[in-house]
């Protein structure tokens, strides 16, 4: 008798705990995801459910332009766009489109006050009803949306005596361009994005690293002792583009290494290219960091409850890092301000590009209405408010040829004032990510870590610009913290390891990850 | 026999009302069953005329959560035309909030005048007090910025962006942030999804 009034009990408990069990799971923090497409890049917020990677529904929201609700009277989550519909039931992972079920990795779950759903929505539901391709790579923490291109990049080095081979696969095929840069090679690639397998590899023979730059762009670093380089194509499947570059040291001849050189066979109809060895140089791609200390003389910023100024402690804070920075990595760092006073928002982004800084970083100390907010964000810019037309004339600068005194021309590349910032705003959104990463680990982050915004300071920057807002004054347990050295210090040495990496990143040297 | 039946599927439909009983206890302990926020009125109704026609617009506060801007409905006085109608709107948002919302515009902001482009652009001109009265940090300056921008283009589909002015004059920024020198677009990303704002 016992067995049975405890069976109904239990199947009772059966039916009724996972909606429960479901809503109590916990939610950690994660590294967000890009979406790539036509229009752009977009920060997508992330959180970990068990071993599970979920999306803020909220950024889904914006990015595909659909709307949800909650339709508790059947347990489920409703998504429609254009007329059509996706059901994504609560307590399983389950999506309905049009009577077709899909399974999903995980049910959605709440984090917080808001929906997060699985990565794989977007990848086997969303495209039932978006009508465009959307391809998830989980690894590399990209979404990318319709057609654009984004091959993969894998490296393999192989040494054959003195000579290092390197050799790119890029698949699928894309064009592809090699030129040297001082201790680098560049392989540029006509591509909307890389996906690379990075680091893609560590130094061997003639190269110290191998490593994306920039978007586009993979950067072989030489060894010293790099005498010159050639490069050319082979074909092996015609979804994938090889690269060989074969890197000799200086004084070694210039003929192709033995082809006993690793599996890779020689290329056919290749067309070599060899440069002369160059003089050795230290090649420091940072050469100069513009911090800018938000506020200052009568425009105090934002101010807590018990009178912390956010235009001291952002100029406390610039001033502490850029102490570290010059002492420590050798990087000039100027600052917008050096003193209580205020600088207009554009003088802030012309000291960065008249200095010809590679990075600016804005500081600042933030501020809501409500007490509870909390936590730092990073911020770049986003192009709201800009036509399509002015963002593609932005972010592709038109070339002009204009006449030089005592004749001929010259090729210059014109930069509106007004939109600097658009062709860096990839980059701008790598340093955010470092920043973000590194900040998490030492201070508390808010919902929102890493976002986008029409900040003023950061529009004319012709560099990689980031605003980092390291607390709320607005929270009286934050502004205590904000005024203390140990806080400002794990700012700071976040802020600086995170310079440490960007700076590691150009100078293609491979990048410690958390 | 018949008895003891009787006795095991009372104490079975017991364990299974109990269980329905603490799984909605669960339920709306950690997702509380939607309040809707009705505004008292003495405040947030703006003045007008016994009989005169309202509609109903979404007006924009600041979230529980200090994050976003969640969205209440509330009726406002009617308006011929698409400026005449924005000015009203705008009225309603500036007016202070009954708690426990929090409005995002600094109390004492005056508005001037509203101008409609035929491109859909509208230019709204504000008082000093916007600026002056403002107490700083972005995320303040966003939510008085999209609560603007939002307030306008959600309520009137013939705006598209809206631009803010000063006595006015173009200004940069209100507090030394978010980009004022062009017309700005919805901007969601601020905004609550009417879900999750109704299911607070």
């Amino acid at each position: 008798m016992k067995i049975s009034v405890s069976g109904l009990a239990a199947c009772a408990l059966a039916v009724l705990l996972p909606a429960s069990t479901l809503q109590a799971q916990s939610l950690k923090p994660a590294s967000p995801y890009t979406m790539i497409s036509r229009e752009g890049r977009r920060v997508i917020q992330a959180v970990v459910a068990g071993d599970q990677d979920m999306l803020r529904i909220e950024d889904l929201v914006i990015a595909f332009q659909f709307s949800f609700r909650e339709d508790r009277g059947n347990n489920a989550l409703t998504v429609t766009r254009a007329g059509r519909t996706v059901v994504l039931s609560l307590d399983q992972g389950l999506a309905s489109i049009g009577g077709r079920l899909v399974s999903l990795a995980a049910p959605p779950a709440r984090d917080g006050g808001r929906w997060v759903v699985p990565a794989d929505f977007v990848s086997r539901a969303l495209p039932l009803i978006f009508d465009a391709k959307v391809e998830l790579r989980r690894s590399s923490r990209l979404i990318l949306v319709g057609e654009v291109r984004v091959p993969r990049v894998t490296v393999r080095l192989e040494q054959a005596g003195a000579a290092t081979r390197v050799t790119l696969d890029l698949s699928p095929a894309a064009p592809y361009a090699v030129s040297q840069e001082q201790r680098r090679l560049l392989v540029r690639v006509d591509a909307d994005a890389l996906d690379p397998a990075m680091s893609l590899a560590a130094g061997q023979g003639m190269v110290e690293s191998v490593s994306a730059a920039d978007p586009t762009t993979i950067v072989i670093a030489l060894a010293p002792g790099f005498g010159s380089f050639r490069s050319s194509a082979q074909t092996t499947d015609p979804g994938t583009s090889r690269i060989l570059v074969d890197i000799l040291p200086a004084g070694a001849p210039s003929q192709p290494p033995p082809p006993s050189l690793g599996s890779v066979p020689q290329p056919t109809g290749a067309r070599p290219e060899t440069l002369p060895a160059f003089a050795q140089t230290s090649s420091p791609s940072l050469r100069t960091i513009v911090l800018d200390p938000g506020h200052g003389g009568e425009e105090i910023g934002a101010r807590g409850v018990n009178g912390a100024m956010e235009k001291d402690i952002t100029l406390d804070v610039a001033r502490r890092l850029k102490a570290a920075v010059e002492a420590r990595l050798g990087i000039r760092v100027l600052l917008t301000r050096e003193d209580d006073r205020l600088v207009p928002l554009d003088d802030r982004a012309s000291i960065a590009n008249n200095n010809k800084a590679d990075l600016l970083i804005s500081i600042h100390v933030n501020a809501s209405p409500r007490r509870d907010a909390r936590g730092a964000e990073v911020f770049y810019l986003s192009l709201d408010g800009l036509s399509a037309e002015t963002r593609r004339m932005a972010e592709n600068p038109q070339g002009k040829t204009l006449p030089t005194l005592g004749g001929g021309s010259r090729d210059i590349e014109l930069i509106l004032w007004e939109t600097a910032q658009a062709r860096h705003l990839a980059e701008s959104a790598v340093l955010g990510g470092f920043i973000e990463e590194e900040l998490r680990k030492t201070v508390e982050m808010s919902l929102r870590p890493l976002q986008q915004a029409s900040f003023r300071v950061l529009v004319g920057a012709n560099m990689p610009a980031v605003l980092v807002e390291i607390g709320f004054v607005s929270n009286p347990e934050q502004e205590a913290q904000l005024i203390t050295d140990g806080y400002k210090n794990q700012v700071v040495q976040a802020m600086y390891d995170a310079i440490v990496r960007y700076r590691a990143r150009l100078n293609g040297a491979r990048q410690p990850r958390p | 026999m018949a008895r003891t039946r009787r006795l095991l599927v009372g104490i079975g439909l017991t364990a299974v009302l109990v269980g329905i009983g603490s799984w909605m206890l669960v339920s709306y302990i950690v997702n509380p069953t939607p309040v809707e926020i009705i505004a008292p009125g003495a405040s947030l109704t703006p003045a007008g005329a016994p009989g005169e026609r309202r509609i109903k617009a979404t007006l924009f506060y600041v979230a529980e959560d200090g994050l976003r801007l969640a969205p209440i409905e509330h009726e406002v006085p009617f308006a011929e035309g698409t400026s005449e109608q924005a000015r009203r709107i705008i009225e309603a948002q500036l007016l202070p909030p009954p708690p426990p919302l929090l409005g995002a515009i600094p109390n004492g902001t005056t508005l001037r005048g509203i101008y409609v482009s035929d491109k859909g652009e509208a230019y709204v001109d504000f008082g000093d007090a916007i600026r002056t009265a403002h107490p700083g940090g972005s995320l303040n300056e966003l939510f008085t910025v999209y609560s603007i921008v939002s307030v306008l283009t959600v309520n009137l589909p013939a705006i598209m962006s809206v631009q803010i002015l000063i006595n006015s004059h173009e200004v940069d920024t209100l507090a030394g942030h978010v980009d004022l020198r062009r017309p700005l677009p919805r901007s969601p990303l601020w905004l609550e999804p009417p879900a999750i704002a109704s299911a607070r």
